[in-house]
């Protein structure tokens, strides 16, 4: 559901209406707003009985149900005259609710859930999932002569069946005769209606073509049980079928040629009473599982704790590095008896107007091993692995940070220097402070007021920034071991990399009971700073 | 006489009043030498390596030892000038919502007072400080079930970026904005309700002009972070045509560093000028800003 310029548009562009009798002694009918903001909800009222139809069509009903109260809501809201703060905040309260309150309450949701590869989906889905991987040829089955078909992206198989009816089937559509269909001298079918039959020679000149075929499988009918037609070389398909047997009342998979029952099991899979299990489970909730795991699992919890602990550090080092340059240097050229500060000023800064992750990947290819300028320039072409070794890593990411964040201390603390009231400084040098004692105890105290929250912040921030890491190091040089984290890793880069929305071995769960505990942690600094800004505010 | 002891005051005065000045303010001089060498020599060295005509990593490390456009030209033969595209796209469209949404709340907040308007804003306040970044997770699921449904809201496409990012734009937005409408006096809008004005009219033709320099901050803030998101870019975001430049250049640079380098200089160079002319011309507003910032936090 877009609403996104639902805000009541009933701005009529009536020339010279400010000039005009007021809206009480001339009514001019219900005028250009109203019928704006007809065309408006008309649209969005368009828009989303699309989505609905979709939802059912799709059979998506979490969706369906989500979609409609939002519209309905918003037609009430736009329809009443009582509604009116509304009006303006829901657009912006839809876009809020769907995108970061669910998605909140989602990860909360899926941290207690063994949701990840293998866990994907229903239990009939995993039934469905765990028959199909079992599917084998049926012995002395007859096998038919094939024609691969394609319809743009869509790749199918049609087959001559035992009456000599063309059928053609894909991957989501099971099998059904077609007419107008003909055969071709080698028993295959040579012309299939709305569909465009793949030729051999185009078939043995594209491997990922050939990959595609034999990775497809063609249902015979709706129930995954009548088995699918495979191919092994293009020519000819056999129907395969799987020797699992579900019994949906006593909830196990039965395999009906060595009589090993698998009794679905609370972990979401499918056991065998010999411990074996079936490879494909769907989602249960497992309680704290997840959060028991990343501490106790031997190979995640070593790198875990070394992850959460660099975080820490990573944050906290690179506020303290970047605050105290920022401030040394604004301190320094606060000075009125410098020529040309503006000038200075706007060089010092020009690293925080380039864009961080630019500045990251720059860096990455500054500090290469082989043709890096870093060993060129400043080490006399030496072959220093800045980037290969766990601690040159990290400082490497800690010296980016801080080439990349102190000018933006810099330039705070420039403003609240020039903030601070010259008096007190005066009256200190007249009671005969040193340089050092007026830093100490009137300038520093002062300069922290106005700064810490912004230092909080910071901190905030760089606990999950996960585009300096991830862009200069990727999280590298790996741990020994299979976590597949590494020496610069920060929770967030090791979220990323154990959820696999990139790729590889999916644990959503784990990945989110991660980001539940970084949630905790933003969220308790998050209360100390709102604290912090609030005690301020009284002063 | 006269003559000779002025001369030899001013000897005997100006080196002690030299060494004072080069204790308190010239050596100041080779230090700023020094910072802005460091802030600058790899802004240097990336337009150099721009401008070197072989384009790889072990070339460049020689500073202006060639200067070609080739590079530069290069950049037509891949999707770079997608990438800007769509990196406008999506940073344009989700700053024009930002505004539009965190305006349109911010209005209600600031003058309707309504059950829950409280409530409201405590609950807004709390929920912006849980980043958006961290449910990555769920996004991705979200959307994975969005485009089963609509194709247009699924993954690999920029509108459910751009929707994605509208998620984070009242939370972060309305509170600096709610500050600013309030500064706003009320009496503006009693009298042109007085004169038959609608809410509405209030709001476009009275309110929002007078607010105008906060939308402009809005904006930029929103569109800044949509053009420096990496995360939620790099998942939603699947193919290369649909790619922002950040997701983009971080693919030069992750697979074949050194044959790509010349083309993520030159890249680099395009897509940072702009960058760094708005932010040198409008750089006593930031200056400013980072400080109200730091008052109100």
């Amino acid at each position: 559901m877009t609403v996104e310029t639902g805000a009541p548009r009933q701005d009529p562009q009536q020339p010279g209406s400010q000039r005009a009798e007021s809206h009480a002694r001339s009514w001019r009918g219900l005028g250009w707003g109203f019928i704006a903001k007809l065309l408006l909800m008309a649209l969005v009222n368009a828009l989303g009985l699309s989505i609905i139809l979709s939802a059912i069509n799709a059979e998506a009903w979490g969706i369906l149900a989500a979609s409609t109260a939002l519209l309905v809501i918003a037609d009430v809201v736009y329809f009443m005259k009582r509604t009116l703060p509304l009006k303006y905040i829901y657009p912006g309260l839809v876009f809020l609710a769907v995108f970061q309150v669910f998605t909140l309450a989602y990860t909360g949701y899926v941290a207690f859930t063994n949701y990840g590869t293998g866990h994907a989906g229903s239990m009939e889905q995993a039934v469905d999932a765990a028959m199909i991987q079992d599917e084998r040829r049926v012995e002395d089955s007859p096998s038919y002569p094939l024609a691969i078909v394609q319809n743009g992206d869509e790749l199918g198989f049609a087959i001559v069946d035992e009456e000599g009816f063309v059928e053609v089937g894909t991957a989501e559509d099971p099998l059904e005769p077609v007419d107008g269909g003909a055969v071709g001298e080698n028993g295959a079918p040579s012309e299939v209606p709305g569909w465009e039959i793949v030729s051999r020679a185009q078939l043995f000149s594209d491997p990922d073509l050939q990959q595609d075929v034999i990775d497809i499988r063609v249902p015979v009918s709706d129930d995954a049980e009548d088995g699918s037609l495979r191919t092994r070389d293009g020519s000819t398909a056999a129907i395969y079928t799987s020797s699992l047997e579900w019994d949906p009342e006593a909830q196990t998979l039965t395999d009906t040629e060595t009589g090993v029952v698998y009794e679905a099991s609370d972990t979401g899979n499918f056991v065998a009473e010999d411990g074996s299990q079936l490879p494909t489970g769907w989602v249960v909730t497992v309680g704290f599982d997840n959060f028991v795991r990343a501490v106790t699992d031997t190979t995640l919890s070593g790198p875990l704790l070394k992850v959460t602990l660099w975080t820490f550090a990573f944050a906290i080092l690179t506020v303290l590095t970047s605050f105290g340059l920022g401030l040394l240097f604004a301190i320094i050229y606060n000075d009125p008896r410098i020529r040309a500060r503006r000038t200075l000023r706007t060089l010092f800064i020009l690293p925080y107007a380039f864009p961080a992750f630019m500045s990251a990947l720059l860096w990455r290819g500054m500090f290469n091993r082989e043709f890096g300028i870093i060993n060129d320039w400043f080490f006399f072409g030496a072959d220093i692995n800045w980037l290969g070794d766990p601690w040159l890593a990290k400082f490497a990411v800690l010296w980016v940070n801080l080439w990349l964040s102190y000018p933006y201390w810099f330039l705070v603390c420039t403003g609240a220097l020039q903030a601070l009231p010259g008096e007190t400084m005066e009256a200190a040098k007249v009671d005969g402070a040193g340089r050092w004692r007026q830093f100490r105890s009137i300038t520093l105290p002062m300069l922290m007021v106005s700064t810490a929250p912004l230092a909080i912040a910071s901190f905030a921030f760089n606990f999950n920034n996960f585009t300096i890491i991830y862009m200069l190091t990727e999280g590298g040089p790996p741990f020994p071991g299979t976590s597949g984290l590494g020496s610069t890793d920060i929770l967030i880069s090791a979220i990323y990399n154990i959820s696999g929305v990139a790729g590889g071995t999916a644990d959503y769960g784990l990945a989110s009971a991660l980001s539940i505990v970084v949630f905790v942690v933003v969220g308790v600094i998050s209360a100390i700073a709102f604290r912090q800004t609030r005690k301020l505010e009284e002063i | 006489m006269t003559e000779q002891t002025a001369t030899r005051t001013t000897v005997r005065k100006s080196p002690t009043r030299r060494t004072r000045w080069w204790g308190e303010v010239g050596w100041k001089y080779p230090v700023a030498a020094v910072i802005i060498f460091y802030s600058i020599f790899p802004l240097v060295y990336v337009f150099s390596a721009s401008l070197s005509d072989t384009g790889t990593l072990s070339s460049a490390g020689s500073l202006f030892s060639s200067l070609s456009t080739a590079n530069y030209e290069a950049l037509g033969d891949t999707k770079y000038w997608t990438w800007v595209a769509n990196t406008l796209i999506v940073g344009i469209a989700s700053s024009f919502g930002a505004v539009l949404m965190g305006a349109a709340a911010a209005y209600a907040f600031s003058r309707f007072r309504f059950k829950g308007r409280r409530p409201g804003l405590t609950a807004l306040l709390i929920i912006q400080m849980f980043p958006q970044t961290v449910a990555f997770i769920s996004v991705f699921l979200l959307l994975t079930a969005l485009g089963n449904v609509a194709p247009a809201l699924g993954i690999n496409s920029k509108l459910a970026l751009i929707c994605v990012y509208l998620g984070g734009a009242l939370g972060a937005n309305t509170f600096l904005m709610y500050g600013f409408f309030n500064s706003i006096p009320t009496e503006i809008d009693e009298a042109a309700k007085i004169d038959g004005a609608t809410h509405a009219q209030i709001y476009w033709r009275l309110i929002m002009p007078l607010v105008t320099p906060i939308l402009a901050v809005v904006g930029l803030l929103a569109f800044i972070s949509a053009f420096g998101d990496f995360i939620l870019a790099k998942i939603v975001l699947v193919s290369d045509d649909q790619w922002t430049l950040a997701v983009g250049m971080y693919q030069w640079v992750s697979n074949q560093l050194s044959a790509n380098w010349g083309l993520f200089a030159a890249g680099a160079v395009i897509a940072a000028i702009p960058v760094l002319i708005l932010f040198l011309s409008l750089q006593k507003y930031i200056v400013g800003g980072l400080s109200a910032g730091s008052v109100k936090g």
